[in-house]
């Protein structure tokens, strides 16, 4: 009988955590394990700090063994990193773990700050279109027409405005090193994704700014739909809206 | 006690940069801040300072930023300290209750303004009750030192640090616009409080652990699970046998002729100093007066109080707000004593600049003593 190579978890996963309390289907178990995979690959376990906000994205950080902040203040995730960041004088690694509503609702401004100052931090922005903690509400990211619990109608722009684009916004700011966006809905996704997240981990190790990875990330249970629909609404909803892709990759900033 | 550890200079100085003395003193070489009137000399000796001596110095985007920034740097287990006034604080209260549920040591420095909000950029003393009561969510308790010289600006910020280590809480120094701006000599020493333990919980990387096990901090009520809280009210109550440890072990107050005082004058801050001249001025005049001077806000001198209420003298509380302080004292003496309040409203001018004057405070203690 042939062999199948399983593949098992990432050395830097959490073995030790307590049943992880996400949904069937939701996809922020995965993004904890794109994060623990890219650290193992660059070999910084040892090295890196992860803060995480509040929202179903904080859940990420009980997952990965690693030195962790979890949960911080709702939307002060670039803050608490860029206290421990300089405190410990640049040494760590430090990755911001967010979600839509941390990162560019309640965060904004820390996230707009950061990358003003150029800090050496590496954020990462779950997207789910939604606020999936507490109940699938809507959030900066959640497309035009789209039915979440405070837009029953669907997204009204007129009312509610449009849908945020982080990648794109941080491009003209000097302190952005880089600036990308993936998703996990399919496995060649999923390896591309993680080479923007090694890359973006690549210019904080290097010292060159504030580099930042959005992650396309399914909400089954209040996007209404089964895990398998989710991925297929990603590939044929978000990603038009949200294109994958590198926006800014600076070796140096002048 | 104050022990001195070494003892380097004698300048003059503000109480505002006496703070900054008092820090790096301490051994603080973080400083996270934003301008705000009336304490912005903080944050320029700060970044002047802290460079040369190899520390970190960062002017955020807001104080809502400053105190994360905190809750960040504390967790690395670095001393680090933020310096405000009023409207900067309001901002600061969800940070704080964070800072307490995570078991982080830092210090706040509250220089205070005349409020209520924007209020005025001169001095006051108008956050009295939101520092000992905890503005943010959640019930938790943060020690208030209250200094009323440049020395003790310098001094009490020692202190502080040594106490945040020592709880992991933060502990705020509440200031004042008076206490801020104005100079006297300042010995510039440094404070031995004894030893610390280590700090073993502080997140630094997975590689710089002895026991190979990453430490992780949170503010989910208790939910640090490499420490050992079963369930929410285990951790509520390791919080509460904390906050009554404090109450028990650091309630600090200075007493001045009040042996064989009828009544005590009870002031803290800018106030006590006018205060004490004041008394001054009066038992020359023969007035059996003296004063009680909490330095500890909270945990409250309330015994020593209680004390001077069962003795049979009467209370005079001296502050520049509408009565904050008072609630305290009134607290404390239980009813065994008249407790009267000579309040922000007897100011020798009705403009921010307006201040409670030895001479009020005497014309005060003459109606009562």
């Amino acid at each position: 009988m042939e062999k199948i190579k399983v593949r098992g978890a990432p050395k830097s996963w959490q073995r030790s955590t307590s049943p992880l309390t996400i949904c069937p289907g939701c996809q922020h178990g995965v993004v904890a394990e794109l994060l623990c995979d890219a650290v193992d690959e660059l070999g910084i376990q040892g090295n890196t700090i992860v803060i995480s906000g509040i929202g179903c994205a904080g859940i990420d950080a009980f997952m990965v063994d690693m030195d962790a902040f979890i949960m911080c203040p709702h939307g002060r995730t670039c803050d608490v990193a860029t206290g421990i960041k300089r405190a410990l004088f640049g040494k760590p690694i430090v990755v911001a773990l967010q979600g839509d509503g941390d990162c560019i609702a309640i965060g904004a401004g820390s996230l707009i700050s950061a990358a003003l100052r150029g800090e050496k931090i590496t954020v990462i922005m779950a997207n789910n279109a939604n606020y999936g903690t507490t109940g699938g509400q809507l959030a900066p990211t959640t497309l035009l027409d789209q039915v979440t619990s405070t837009t029953p109608e669907g997204r009204d722009p007129g009312l509610a405005g449009y849908p945020a684009h982080v990648p794109e916004m941080l491009v003209p700011f000097r302190g952005v090193a880089y600036a990308a966006r993936g998703a996990v809905n399919t496995p060649a996704n999923y390896q591309r994704t993680k080479r923007y997240l090694k890359a973006a981990l690549q210019k904080q190790i290097d010292n060159i700014g504030l580099s930042f990875v959005e992650i396309l990330s399914a909400c089954p249970a209040n996007w209404h739909r089964t895990p398998v629909e989710c991925l297929k609404w990603i590939e044929e909803k978000m990603i038009p809206e949200y294109p994958l892709g590198e926006f800014k990759n600076a070796d140096r900033i002048d | 006690m104050l022990r001195v550890a070494k003892m380097s200079q004698r300048i003059l100085a503000q109480g505002n940069t006496a703070i900054g003395y008092g820090a790096v003193n301490a051994g603080c070489l973080h400083f996270f801040g934003y301008p705000i009137t009336p304490q912005n000399e903080v944050i320029e000796w700060f970044a002047r300072e802290l460079p040369k001596r190899g520390g970190s110095f960062l002017q955020a985007q807001c104080e809502t930023a400053v105190i994360n920034m905190l809750l960040g740097a504390g967790s690395a287990g670095v001393r680090v300290m933020t310096s405000t006034s009023s409207p900067g604080w309001a901002l600061m209260q969800e940070g704080l209750s964070a800072l307490a549920n995570a078991e982080i040591p830092c210090v706040v420095v509250l220089v205070q303004r005349g409020g209520p909000v924007q209020g005025t950029t001169q001095h006051g003393q108008m956050d009295y009750l939101s520092a000992t009561r905890g503005g943010g969510g959640g019930g938790y308790r943060d020690i208030v030192l209250a200094p009323a010289s440049v020395q003790e600006c310098s001094d009490l910020v020692q202190l502080a640090f040594y106490l945040a280590d020592k709880y992991r809480n933060p502990v705020v120094v509440l200031s004042d616009g008076l206490l801020g701006q104005m100079m006297e000599p300042l010995e510039v020493r440094t404070l031995d409080f004894g030893p610390l333990p280590e700090k073993d919980w502080a997140l630094k990387g997975l590689a710089l652990h002895k026991d190979g096990k990453r430490r992780a901090l949170s503010c989910l009520a208790g939910f640090c699970f490499q420490e050992v809280y079963e369930s929410y009210l285990d951790f509520i109550q390791h919080l509460d046998e904390k906050y009554r440890q404090m109450a028990d072990s650091e309630v600090r107050y200075e007493t001045y002729q009040t042996d064989d005082a009828h009544l005590l004058v009870v002031a803290y801050g800018y106030a006590a100093r006018v205060s004490l001249e004041a008394i001054n001025m009066a038992r020359d005049e023969g007035l059996k007066v003296g004063l009680i001077r909490p330095i500890s806000l909270w945990p409250f001198p309330s015994e020593a109080i209680r004390q001077g209420a069962t003795r049979g003298g009467d209370f005079l509380v001296v502050e520049d707000s509408l009565g904050q302080l008072v609630e305290d004292v009134r607290l404390s003496v239980n009813g065994q004593a008249e407790v009267h309040l000579l309040n922000m409203l007897s100011r020798h001018m009705r403009t921010p600049a307006g201040m409670i004057l030895p001479d009020i405070v005497l014309e005060g203690i003459r109606k009562l003593a």
